[in-house]
């Protein structure tokens, strides 16, 4: 008998922290349990898959240029309320530690591991000068809404 | 015909089935992984989806405290 692999699809919108948590919280667990994971990236979201995890000046005009060096990288994601000046990240990672709760860093190597499917959006990198190159190499295809709705169809679907 | 052994005790949701998961991906057909954990979330969910993914329970038996053991085969 055929098995239908089921199927959980989200757009990581959002960039912030504790957002970011929750989109590797859901896709490591789904894919741990046999889902099939789909991760789409898409404007604060494409951070977390920056290849340079600091605030890189990336992109050819100045106004990219800008915007990324001030968006950051996996390394400056905010917290989304009380960042006070970005030490909130390092001091909830710290709080996960202590509590053997999987830091955001290991969730997303977990996520690598278990072969979460990465995928960015070609709009948002066009609007902030970003290449396929300046992302993580787990970025397997760069795509639309079309092709998003085509690897989403039949699973459910989460934006963050 | 080997048998691996994995503590997942320390672990909470969702690295106790990713650790699992992982494990038994390295698992050769007929190997056994020992999955020692913790009662409540862990217990309820571990062997459950390791069953849903075609996997063999082997057998699932107290060890100490709150701990048991739960043995798996590929």
């Amino acid at each position: 008998m055929a098995v239908t692999k089921k199927k959980l699809s989200i757009v990581s919108f959002s960039g912030d922290f504790d957002k970011v948590i929750a989109v590797f919280t859901l896709a490591t667990g789904a894919a741990a349990v046999g889902y099939e994971v789909n991760l789409f990236f898409t404007f604060w979201g494409l951070n977390t898959i920056k290849l340079k995890k600091g605030r890189a000046p990336l992109g050819k005009g100045i106004l990219d240029r800008v915007f990324n060096f001030l968006m950051g990288g996996f390394g400056n994601l905010p917290l989304s309320r009380l960042n006070f000046l970005g030490a909130s990240p390092h001091l909830m990672t710290y709080m996960m530690k202590k509590n053997n709760v999987a830091t955001l860093a290991e969730l997303v190597q977990a996520a690598k591991d278990l072969k979460v499917n990465f995928y960015a959006c070609e709009m948002a990198m066009l609007i902030l000068g970003v290449k396929k190159e300046d992302l993580i190499p787990e970025v397997k295809e760069v795509l639309g809404v079309a092709k998003f709705l085509e690897n989403s169809e039949g699973g459910e679907v989460l934006f963050i | 015909m080997s048998t691996f052994k994995i503590d997942i005790t320390k672990d909470h949701c969702p690295m106790t089935f990713v650790k699992t998961k992982l494990e038994l991906e390295k698992l050769k057909s007929g190997d056994r992984l020992e999955v020692l954990l913790s009662e409540g979330e862990p217990l309820d969910n571990v062997p459950k989806s390791a069953t849903e993914q075609g996997y063999k329970v082997v057998s699932i038996s107290p060890v100490s405290g709150k701990s048991h053991s739960v043995v798996i085969e590929k």
